[in-house]
């Protein structure tokens, strides 16, 4: 399966694990990246801060750089926000033709264009869970996370917004439930681990709001690392790098302002498909987090008791007087 | 855009924040329920919630002096772009896209309590205009220098890691086509200037 | 035609509504040349009396055999003129109505422009008017039994009312008991009555009625046929119990041993048997088996109920049993369905125990519910201190249903004022707005407000259970911003009520076109007029009624109940109904039996006659829409009232006379 790759300006340097460990275990999954040429920076929330048509142009450059590699008409983008500008621009042009217009009249200056809608915008997770898929993936596990607590953790821009919602119906819908998402808790059960699912999983990690506010900044972040740590979860498993930043590099900081003791491990999910199929942690770019993994990674392998099903309903024993609780599913 | 033509008069604040968000934002749809407000999770630290915006908006038809307080509230600056707000509104308002347009209109038009979010952006702006690609040591520098000198200490610890830990880049990396980059940017900023 | 043909051309001012734009004195001026008319005026307003009265006198002074009123739209009085002329003794299909209203004065604001357009459309009407044909009404018998579809509330009322008229109902559930949602409550606002205590009466007067054949655990198979004339197909479906035997004692319930969840009554919340009464005042009181949850049927074993019951009234091999009636008029009135609270992701129910539905809620507070009408949370033995309850969950809402469910506000307040009464507990309720629009409503609200109920104006934003800070652990949070002071509060509750909407069933799209009727986009059946005929639906002799028609409170469903049958018994007391004589024919000779027009009717209204290998239509279904006749190859089919001939003279009329005027047009 071949896919364009947009690594982001995170996976150069301060998230490279995230990219050394995608490219890594990407021939186990099946898949071939092919980095789109000469990329730019997505413009992440700041450069549409302050320009509007310009913004979307210079997302659209890398639309239109994608677009020309005729050997795949899907762009992956490891960072949600990354994928967030990417999708919500395919969206919007899609939507307003004279943005589209004026946009590719931009375009032309630099002797590209691009067609609204032409690409298929998807994250990472998207298609390690969809495309090569559960039944795959733990075909190829040989070294199962058993024993290891993992709190899944989402963040926003991968879920949100999704734009096949209510009335104006799209074609950039998302993958996962908006308000509760459960793909990579599936993913992580799959490769073994025990998944802890704390109510934050899906909230936002603050993005740059340390740098704006750090007491608002650094509350947003404490309340996710608190949520993980109540449900007694051995490290925060994310999917995207300014997440991984903001919990990892970040808890210090927040540990010195509340006066906490948090030692939080945040790995990127592909890292644990690594290791769940045997590679080693130095292979993963495992080493590079702030906060020390390699406690909680010790875990891997202690022999722990099976789960309880929680599937079946259980008959009510004589003196329960509990009530029957709705089924999810 | 709203559906109905009203009788022609002056453009309104509302109608301006209207036309100048991309898409649609259905702001004339806002039933003022306040579902953005409760979800927005830096809230509690803003000057008024984004539902008090849009009603701040909608009224500097009648009151002028209204448009000077939306422009120095921090609430659009202290938005984490986490579309909570957007995914829960029951009508459809693309609520973090009208907190971009305020942002624009606020550098624009020069009025702003503190500089420091406007500031933040124009730094990591001017390395990914110069170098196609976003600069973090170039932009915290800058940052912490304009802004928060004391921080710089607080966050000395950080960056040390960050260092150590092989996750910071010390000089910035341009893309091939630097020059082509700025020519679509200029030419899209000159569109923009005459919408 | 043999008969001289004499046009009266009659030209309405409308008051200004026309004269104001379009030169009436001209129009008919301009008209009295046209061929065939004898006579041309225009008056204020024709369809007065003395409006009528002058087209009766021309008829009966000058011999006029064709009228022609240029004035507003069929729809409002195509009848009247057609009445005026049956007096005068002209066939009533001898009229044409040219609609110089709504389709010119009120839409062309250039007066020469509308004037012109209006001489084409009387030129039109001319034109057609001289091919027109004396047509017959058909006149269809009523039979005076009804159909009523659904025992809630509004079917109950429906049915007594025909009933106690001395007609016959057949009344069909697909529930083992009536009683529909309404059983199901506890109090009932404003009032607070016990809602079994005023419902089981009419229950019982149900079941014991001699004009009312009640049918339960059954579901309409089949219709067909049209108004007056319905022959509908019932499945009985199998209780596994022998009625007659049956003495409703009860032990067969006792003694099953398999406890199952009941979804349906309890809301979840409670348990039953496999041979279940849904409730201690079902009616009727006869249980029924659940095939999928019975040990025997799924195993083959047990058998206890058979064992102890002491009139052998236990058949396992009973089957279903379709039962074909005929009917005159049919009533549905099929009632809603909850939203469905787990699509809320945000509120947390069905992953946090605590967060409850108002169905669940009500559930608990009923004196006969799972807990014995006392207010515990999810362990059973709990009571709350505090309690929130939110309103407008899935209504209001684009990403869900867009309406709003009219009783959500009114069964928010009864709940506070339950739960406070029940647990002297917190509560808190959170809106958007405060609809209390009907009699005693508001004053509810009040008292409610009095009793001390915390309202907080915000739309909650989400539910959870991650504690900030320390005063928050182990309870649930409600987070929403209370817009009246423009503040994010989070408020910490023990449990949660969600006030989830009122949404169509989930098959009303089937149960719709069963019955030949339709659904509007939200799919809630859809009425004649939204104003003015809620009750009936574009299909004559079928009615709706209640909550299926879309979202309202029990003293509206009980007037729509009562409604729907008295719009019954008055077809009923007509005895016959008149059906539009404007219906399309066969010509039996060029018909070739392709079958095309059966393939494309709409109203099912052609049929193939095997014998003679012609279609044939049936009269007192067609409504006259002319989809066969374009269908049709031979042209073997054409619609009465509305022949080629007719429509090309129509054509001609106004085609000819806006040449004519545009040639001759002063420069």
């Amino acid at each position: 399966m071949k896919y364009n790759y947009y690594p982001g300006c995170s996976l150069e340097k301060s998230a490279s694990s995230y990219d050394v460990s995608t490219r890594a275990i990407a021939p186990a999954l099946g898949i071939e990246f092919m980095e789109v040429e000469d990329w730019n920076c997505c413009g992440a929330t700041e450069y549409i801060a302050l320009n509007r048509m310009a913004a979307y142009a210079l997302t659209a450059r890398n639309l239109a750089l994608a677009s020309k590699n005729k050997e795949s008409d899907q762009l992956i983008a490891p960072c949600s926000a990354c994928y967030l500008n990417l999708r919500k621009c395919n969206q919007y042009l899609y939507d307003d033709e004279p943005l589209a217009k004026n946009v590719n009249i931009a375009l032309a200056e630099g002797g590209l264009s691009y067609e609204a809608g032409s690409l298929r915008v998807r994250h990472l997770l998207d298609i390690v869970v969809n495309d090569v898929g559960y039944d795959a993936i733990q075909a190829k596990v040989t070294k199962p996370l058993t024993g290891l607590r993992i709190a899944p953790y989402y963040g926003c821009l991968i879920v949100r917004p999704d734009f096949g919602r209510g009335k104006h119906k799209s074609h950039e819908t998302t993958f996962d439930n908006p308000e509760y998402p459960t793909s990579l808790d599936k993913l992580l059960k799959v490769l073994g681990a025990e998944v802890v699912d704390f109510p934050y999983k899906a909230h936002c990690c603050g993005g740059h709001m340390t740098q704006i506010s750090d007491a608002t900044g650094f509350e947003i972040i404490r309340r996710l690392i608190k949520g993980a740590s109540d449900y007694r979860a051995d490290m925060v498993v994310t999917l995207c790098p300014m997440c991984q930043m903001n919990l990892d590099a970040f808890q210090g900081a927040v540990n010195v302002h509340f006066k906490t003791n948090y030692h939080m491990p945040v790995l990127f999910f592909t890292q644990m498909i690594g290791l769940a199929f045997g590679m080693s942690a130095q292979e993963m770019g495992i080493g590079t987090e702030l906060v020390d993994a390699r406690p909680a990674l010790a875990k891997i392998g202690v022999e722990v008791p099976p789960p309880e099903d929680e599937g079946t309903v259980k008959k009510p024993k004589k003196d329960d007087k509990s009530l029957p609780m709705p089924r999810l599913e | 855009m709203a559906e109905t033509a009203t009788q022609a008069r002056a453009p309104t604040f509302f109608q301006q924040v209207i036309d100048a968000t991309p898409g649609y934002s259905n702001l004339e749809m806002c039933i003022q329920c306040g579902t953005c407000g409760g979800s927005c999770p830096s809230g509690p630290d803003m000057d008024h919630t984004p539902r008090t915006l849009f009603a701040m908006i909608r009224a500097v038809e009648v009151e002028p002096s209204m448009k000077e307080r939306i422009l120095r509230s921090n609430t659009f600056w202290y938005c984490v772009s986490c579309y909570h707000c957007m995914e829960r509104c029951p009508q459809e308002v693309h609520i973090t896209d009208i907190m971009y347009t305020l942002k624009r209109i606020s550098v624009k038009e020069n009025i702003y309590d503190s500089s420091k979010a406007p500031d933040f952006s124009k730094t990591f702006i001017n390395w990914v205009e110069n170098y196609g690609r976003a600069f973090e040591l170039g932009l915290m520098g800058q940052h912490l220098a304009l802004h928060n000198p004391f921080g710089a200490f607080k966050l000395a610890g950080m960056g040390i890691g960050m260092v150590t830990k092989g996750r910071m880049a010390f000089t910035p990396t341009p893309i091939k086509d630097v020059k082509g980059l700025k020519a679509i940017l200029a030419k899209a900023k000159e569109i923009e200037e005459t919408l | 035609m043999s008969e001289e043909i004499k046009v009266g051309v009659y030209i309405c001012h409308c008051g200004s509504n026309i004269a104001g734009t379009v030169d009436v004195a001209d129009v008919a001026q301009w008209a009295s040349k046209l061929p065939n008319v004898v006579v041309s005026r225009d008056y204020k307003f024709m369809c007065s009396s003395p409006g009528q009265e002058m087209i009766e006198k021309d008829i009966h002074a000058m011999g006029i055999n064709r009228v022609v009123v240029a004035s507003c739209s069929p729809h409002l009085h195509e009848a009247t003129f057609r009445g005026a002329c049956s007096r005068a003794g002209v066939n009533p299909y001898l009229f044409e109505m040219a609609n110089i209203r709504e389709q010119d004065s009120w839409v062309t604001s250039d007066k020469t422009e509308a004037t012109k357009k209006a001489k084409a459309l009387v030129a039109a009407a001319v034109g057609r008017v001289a091919h027109q044909q004396p047509l017959e009404s058909l006149f269809v018998p009523i039979d005076p039994n009804v159909l009523v579809v659904g025992g809630g509330i509004a079917g109950i009322q429906a049915a007594l009312e025909v009933a106690d008229s001395g007609h016959h109902v057949f009344l069909v559930e697909r529930e083992p008991s009536l009683g529909g949602h309404m059983a199901q409550f506890d109090k009932t606002f404003p009032t607070l009555d016990c809602s079994a205590c005023i419902l089981t009466p009419k229950m019982f007067s149900v079941g014991n009625h001699k004009n009312i054949t009640m049918m339960t655990w059954s579901e309409v198979d089949k219709v067909e046929g049209y108004i007056g004339n319905f022959t509908v197909t019932i499945r009985k479906r199998a209780r596994y119990i022998d009625e007659p035997l049956c003495t409703g004692c009860g032990v067969c319930q006792e003694k099953c041993p398999k406890k199952v969840i009941d979804n349906v009554f309890e809301a979840g919340l409670g348990y039953r048997k496999a041979v279940y009464t849904p409730f201690p005042q079902a009616v009727p009181n006869t249980p029924v088996i659940d095939r999928e949850n019975c040990t025997y049927f799924q195993k083959g074993t047990c058998r206890a109920c058979e064992k102890f019951c002491p009139t052998g009234a236990i058949k396992f091999d009973q089957q279903d049993e379709l039962i074909t009636i005929k009917v005159g008029n049919i009533i549905l009135a099929t009632g809603y369905d909850l939203f469905d609270a787990r699509k809320v992701g945000q509120y947390g129910y069905g992953r946090l125990a605590n967060v409850f539905t108002n169905m669940e809620f009500e559930r608990l507070t009923n004196a006969a519910g799972p807990t014995g009408g006392k207010v515990f949370l999810r362990d059973g033995v709990t009571v709350p201190k505090t309690v929130g309850i939110i309103h407008c969950v899935g209504s209001r809402d684009t990403n869900y249903h867009n309406y709003c469910s009219a009783i959500c506000c009114m069964q928010s307040l009864k709940f506070a004022h339950l739960a406070m009464e029940k647990t002297g507990a917190e509560v808190y309720n959170f809106y958007i707005d405060m609809r209390t629009p009907a009699k005693s409503y508001d004053e509810f609200y009040q008292k409610v407000l009095r009793e001390g109920t915390h309202f907080i104006r915000g739309r909650v934003a989400e539910v959870t259970d991650c504690a900030r800070q320390p005063s928050e652990e182990g309870k649930l949070i409600i987070q929403v911003e209370d817009t009246l002071i423009g503040r994010q509060r989070r408020i910490p509750v023990d449990m949660v009520v969600l006030s989830a909407g009122l949404q169509p069933r989930a098959d009303a799209k089937e149960v719709a076109i069963k019955f030949g009727i339709s659904c509007s986009a939200d799919q809630w059946l859809i009425e004649k007029h939204p104003k003015l005929d809620p009750v009936a639906t574009m299909t004559d002799g079928v009615f709706i009624a209640g909550a299926c028609q879309g979202p309202k409170d029990i003293p509206s469903s009980v007037a729509q109940g009562a409604a729907a049958a008295a719009r019954v018994l008055s077809l009923i007391g007509q005895g016959e109904v008149e059906i539009e004589a404007a219906t399309a024919i066969v010509d039996e000779v060029t018909c070739v039996g392709c079958k095309q027009c059966i393939a494309c009717c709409p109203y099912t209204a052609i049929e193939y006659l095997a014998d003679k290998g012609k279609a044939h239509v049936i009269e007192a279904l067609c409504k006259g829409c002319g989809t066969c006749v374009g269908a049709c190859l031979p042209k073997s089919i054409s619609l009465k009232h509305f022949t080629d001939e007719q429509l090309v003279a129509e054509m001609i009329g106004a085609m000819q006379t806006m040449k004519y005027l545009e040639a001759t047009e002063v420069a």
